[in-house]
């Protein structure tokens, strides 16, 4: 069982007050909180270490890059990748899409079809129509119910031999809805296609596998599982890394430069030209020994409590309803009480020390789909507790009274 | 009564509160009696742009005087427009043009909104003199 107190003692953040109130931080969703350990780690490169990594030969820059090294092969060893260069550092999600969907350019050509869920947000969606703007290849979208929960019967029959890619989100950021992404994969495969699971709001809920799940391409991002912004991966399978071209050119991804010629670095550097942001890298592997410290079974057991206890108290708010009743959903609650305004309802939780997201998430087509402007999400990490939702419920309470 | 009359009863009726909490009940107070806009004015033309929730404002002149409606789908936005009209509706555009908002940073309603708000509080000012312009040229023409 978690220690819940132990753990907050764990994030100096959540000492501090917000107007007046103790912070209630129910955004994780957005961003988690770090814990003393990982800005430990930071503050330990910036003092001790900070040099570039790769190329230099005096010792600074040595450490520098056996530390990064070291983060890349845990993060290998956290999702099971089979080889340490199947992971390339990136500055997060949004940038691991954009390098996949710029290297299928190459691979795409006119009338080939892509597939999309009906529950991505705007990094998920954005990067493959421009995609398909570049080849004239066509997306399609596989839509869902009024649960949050993909229709699959349908996406069966939009696959075909035309489809070429299928992406995804393992957990949707405005609904909760964890998808089935092994049934996704496995269809996908049948039909040839590669298959990106977008893995930015799984992860601090969960491990995934990727060779259990045979995934083509699997994306995180550092900040939502305790690490530092600016930082993420992907995770790609060799031979897909290989057939892919570079994405951005300069710095650590060339193998040899003249005027007439450039070959480029193996992988991973391939895909990271530039000085990468390292503290992040070497964060990032802080922040997974951390949470792997606390343990991803207990943290899901917890959180899934959280849950449950959330949704009971929060359904008894006459007029309070939830979007994304997933059967099988995460530790997110999208709602919106009837006539109020999410932003409304958000600014006065903000003035009583609630952290809440207000509005359409990034995922607009979401909204579109239940005709709402946005709705007011909190989102649960391990280190909330029960008295927490006890506080949002009294702050949903007090602001709907002012409200209406 | 002048514009600069009505921002200091708007300054005076501000400082009667302790907190934000009562300030912020107040102002949904104000929104809740916004005098409402026709629905054949809200139009997206006359939504104001840069605002997260959706704003409406709609000017005409009515004997030389600027008059302000407007509707919101969030309250506390109403609330904020409220203010603004209160301030600026029924005043000659140039008097609206030559009107300063140093009141907004007094009730110290800028500090205390969202980064978002505060935004789209401004725009809301600038479409406010932006009727101001475009009225007050009718008239010189």
């Amino acid at each position: 069982m978690l220690d819940i107190k132990k753990i907050r003692e764990d994030f100096p953040i959540l000492k501090r007050e917000v107007n007046g109130k103790p912070l209630v931080y129910l955004d994780n969703a957005a961003t988690s909180q770090t814990p003393q350990q990982v800005i430990d780690a930071i503050v330990d490169y910036y003092q001790n270490y900070n040099a570039n990594i790769h190329r230099g030969v005096h010792t600074l820059s040595q450490e520098a890059t056996d530390k990064y090294e070291q983060s890349r092969i845990k993060i290998q060893k956290h999702f099971n990748a089979a080889k340490s260069y199947e992971i390339i550092f990136t500055s997060g999600t949004t940038h691991s899409i954009n390098l996949v969907a710029n290297g299928f350019s190459s691979l795409i050509k006119k009338g080939d079809e892509v597939i999309v869920s009906a529950m991505e947000h705007h990094s998920n969606i954005v990067p493959w129509q421009m995609l398909c703007e570049r080849t004239g290849a066509v997306l399609k979208v596989i839509p869902m119910n009024l649960d949050g929960e993909l229709l699959m019967d349908v996406y069966e029959d939009l696959l075909s031999d035309n489809t070429k890619l299928v992406f995804c989100n393992h957990i949707s950021n405005a609904l909760g809805t964890i998808n089935p992404i092994e049934e996704i994969i496995e269809k996908a495969h049948k039909v040839g296609a590669a298959v990106l699971i977008d893995g930015a709001q799984a992860a601090p809920h969960l491990v995934a596998d990727v060779q259990a799940l045979d995934v083509d391409f699997y994306t995180c991002s550092a900040h939502k599982i305790c690490g530092p912004t600016g930082e993420g991966m992907l995770y790609g399978k060799e031979e897909w890394l290989n057939k892919l071209p570079p994405y951005q050119g300069g710095g650590e991804m060339i193998a040899e430069v003249t005027f007439e010629k450039t070959t480029y670095a193996d992988l991973p550097h391939k895909f990271e030209a530039g000085t990468p942001n390292i503290c992040g890298g070497i964060a990032f592997g802080a922040a997974l020994d951390y949470m792997n410290a606390v343990g991803f079974e207990e943290i899901a057991k917890y959180e899934h409590e959280l849950l449950e206890y959330a949704t009971q108290e929060l359904l008894k708010i006459d007029g309070l309803k939830i979007y994304g009743t997933a059967k099988n959903k995460t530790s997110v609650i999208s709602f919106n009480i009837e006539g109020v305004h999410p932003y409304d309802m958000g600014s006065i939780l903000d003035k009583l020390g609630i952290a809440v997201r207000t509005g359409h998430h990034c995922a607009q087509p979401i909204m579109d789909f239940f005709k709402i402007p946005g709705t007011v999400r909190a989102s649960f990490a391990f280190y909330n507790t029960r008295e927490e939702v006890d506080v949002l419920i009294a702050g949903v309470l007090k602001a709907k009274s002012m409200l209406l | 009564m002048e514009i600069k009359e009505i921002q200091e009863e708007i300054i005076d009726e501000f400082s009667m509160f302790d907190d934000w909490m009562q300030r912020y009940e107040y102002m949904i107070e104000l929104g809740k009696s916004l005098p409402l806009i026709k629905e054949e004015f809200k139009t997206d033309d006359n939504i104001i742009k840069g605002c997260q929730s959706k704003v409406w404002v709609h000017a005409e002149l009515e004997e030389n005087k600027l008059v302000f409606t407007a509707d919101s789908d969030a309250i506390i936005t109403k609330g904020i427009i409220a203010i603004l009209i209160r301030a600026f509706s029924e005043q000659k555009p140039q008097d609206i043009l030559n009107a300063d908002t140093q009141f907004i940073d007094e009730i110290g309603l800028k500090e205390h909104l969202s980064p978002t708000r505060a935004n789209g509080l401004v725009s809301m000012i600038k479409q406010l003199k932006l009727y101001a312009v475009a009225y007050q040229t009718q008239i010189e023409e």
